[in-house]
């Protein structure tokens, strides 16, 4: 199925903005992070269909998933 | 900090008095707010003689603790017709502590036409007629200043619109690279206006070392401090790399980016105005990502943007400017908006009030949407200049609406709504309504737990928690805006308990104090009832304590969100 990655702030380094992916059903929001080699403890915060997801959540075909790692403003 | 200086502007007269028992152990907010609690009559009219315009470092400021160069102004705020605490950086913060200076209160009013700068001493205050800096914007105010009386000297400044007593008018703040900060929320540029004072130079000579009670305490505490700060990833890294623009990208992914006068929660052209491309941006043209806006911050979450000749445009680049500007009003381009940035700052207006005003300034067909250019013409040509649309424009964003019998007017008290959408972050909504100040976030950010896991987790879309959330964010914070730290602390406090005891244990080590983590809540609580206390007899009732109607009946995209909280539910805010 495919879906799309979108990575932002210190995530973009050596990785990209945007990528769709062709990935197998059933996979999870971790299974993403573990190919993009990036930490779950770095995470701040993800979102699908903009709303907060945890780890563990199933994506399905044609969903696009955020990572932000932790930020913070005003 | 044993010196009260009283401002007489009436009589031109200045007067040194002790700090009164009652107010020892207050600084910043606490003090700003019980001083115009005090000697306001919550009645009186903020442009007249009987408002007083109170000026207060924290209860850190002046030592060497980390981010400690905050301070406060407070006043009756000409926009909200409540209570007005405002908090900025800059150098003026650790000058005064280090003279000693506890507050300066200007009050009374010059019967004539005269205008005056003011210049603060150690020993003393001259209030001499001004001229020369009149109708300057505040970048040639600081220069001026400079040239009269010394690089070194702290500026505290109106630009042509708080000449004007413009609503959305501000106070400027040089900071120790001679850009500006501002005391922005409010109209308080009006109110020193409205005492006819230019500016006030603070002169540096004489600062010496602040008496600590407990130093070896004081320099372990503020050492465990200094290390949360570091190792928090927001405050350590984040803030320093790409500013608070950083979350232009987030909210929009939440959904609560309020877009084309809050009609819509994401924008379309989210990207390029984003702190990724602010980032990108700075270090292709040989700006500076990071930059503090005082002595001792360890956040640097300033930074210096260049125009594509590498030339100077502004600092102090904030998120809340760029989504108005960006999202709310449609500019696309990020380079002129930090040219409008650069206006603001140099006019001394406030960067989120102006341009959500101008945002409903397009709805209302007096310009087009998204055309930066003819913003800025009306900023330079109008506002500046004080011209009958300068006037209607520089009333504020409710003011405006009014005008124009328009019904997407987004304020609550009068003061326009910040960079977040309620009706998909509920819990800033709650703060928006309940706040004694307004619609403003700082006063309790509950961004942070309902979008950015620091904290803990609430769902943003659901009413749950929320206004016990606020609540707790909203008496902290109040706290926290007593001690001339930044608030930018607070996101490390919210993950490492560490932060918030250390900063206890400098307060105990700097007074020879006993105080614990409830004595500080307590003093939260203690400023919020003051501050109420004052709006009520003000006439902010609690039918103020609610959002504009449009936010009950318009759903918002891409969730389809309304707002939806019981109003018994807000009523219950104050039950404390």
């Amino acid at each position: 199925m495919k879906i799309t990655i979108k990575l932002f702030a210190t995530f973009r380094q050596d990785r990209f903005k945007v990528e769709d992916r062709d990935v197998a059903p059933g996979t999870t929001v971790a299974d993403v992070l573990k190919s993009l080699d990036i930490d779950e403890a770095e995470v701040g915060t993800l979102f699908v269909r903009g709303r907060h997801v945890e780890p563990d959540r199933v994506l399905e075909d044609g969903e696009a998933l955020a990572v932000f790692p932790l930020v913070g403003g005003g | 900090m044993d010196k009260i200086f009283r401002i007489d502007m009436t009589n031109l007269t200045v007067a040194i008095e002790p700090v009164p028992e009652a107010w020892k152990g207050l600084g910043g907010r606490a003090l700003t707010s019980t001083i115009v609690a005090a000697e306001v009559p919550p009645t009186c009219h903020a442009l007249g003689p009987n408002n007083e315009l109170v000026f207060a470092p924290g209860l850190l400021s002046g030592t060497a603790a980390s981010n400690a160069g905050r301070f406060s102004c407070g006043a009756k705020s000409p926009l909200t017709g409540g209570i007005k605490e405002c908090s900025a950086g800059g150098s003026s913060s650790r000058i005064l502590a280090r003279l000693g200076i506890k507050a300066v209160i200007l009050q009374g009013q010059p019967k004539g036409d005269g205008w005056y700068s003011i210049v603060v001493r150690k020993d003393g205050a001259e209030i001499v007629p001004e001229s020369e800096t009149l109708g300057m914007g505040n970048f040639a105010v600081v220069d001026a200043v400079a040239k009269r009386h010394g690089e070194d000297f702290g500026v505290i400044s109106l630009g042509p619109a708080g000449e004007h007593l413009m609503a959305i008018s501000d106070i400027s703040v040089k900071d120790p690279d001679g850009r500006i900060r501002s005391f922005g929320r409010g109209g308080l540029g009006a109110v020193m206006g409205s005492k006819k004072v230019k500016f006030i130079a603070v002169d540096p000579e004489g600062t010496a070392n602040l008496p600590i009670a407990d130093p070896v305490k004081f320099k372990e505490a503020n050492k465990a401090f200094t290390k949360t700060l570091n190792d928090h990833p927001v405050s350590g890294q984040g803030l320093k790399k790409y500013g608070t623009a950083v979350l232009v990208n987030i909210i929009n992914e939440a959904g609560g980016l309020p877009t084309k006068n809050f009609t819509t929660g994401q924008c379309d052209h989210h990207d390029a105005i984003s702190g990724e491309q602010m980032y990108d941006n700075i270090v292709a043209r040989g700006g500076e990502p990071t930059h503090g806006c005082s002595v001792g911050c360890q956040i640097q979450c300033s930074q210096i943007y260049h125009d594509e000749k590498g030339e100077f445009v502004t600092s102090g680049f904030e998120y809340e400017t760029i989504w108005a500007l960006g999202a709310d009003a449609l500019i696309k381009d990020l380079d002129i908006i930090a040219e409008i940035d650069r206006e603001m700052d140099d006019i001394g207006v406030d960067s989120i009030e102006t341009p959500v005003m101008f945002a409903v300034a397009m709805e209302a067909g007096i310009l087009p949407w998204g055309d930066g250019k003819r913003l800025l013409e009306m900023l330079r040509e109008d506002i500046a200049k004080g011209t009958p649309l300068g006037r209607l424009l520089g009333a504020g964003t409710g003011n405006l609406g009014r005008a124009y019998g328009l019904t997407r007017i987004p304020v609550v008290k009068n003061q326009a709504i910040p960079a977040y959408d309620p009706r998909a972050i509920k819990g800033i909504g709650v703060t928006y309504a309940t706040t004694t100040m307004g619609a403003d976030h700082t006063a309790g950010y509950a961004i942070a737990t309902n979008v950015l896991n620091v904290g803990g987790k609430v769902d943003p879309l659901s009413n749950d928690g929320q206004v016990d959330l606020s609540r707790n964010l909203q008496i902290a914070t109040a706290a926290i805006d007593s001690t001339g730290l930044c608030l930018f602390i607070a996101f490390p406090a919210l993950d490492i308990p560490l932060c918030l005891t250390s900063v206890v244990d400098m307060l105990n080590a700097r007074y020879g104090l006993a105080l614990t983590g409830d004595d500080v809540v307590a003093l939260g609580k203690h400023v919020l009832k003051v501050e109420h206390e004052f709006n009520l007899a003000a006439g902010l009732g609690p039918e103020t304590d609610r959002l504009p109607e449009f936010f009950e009946l318009e759903p918002l995209a891409p969730h389809q969100v309304k707002w939806d909280m019981n109003p018994k539910e807000l009523e219950r805010f104050w039950s404390f």
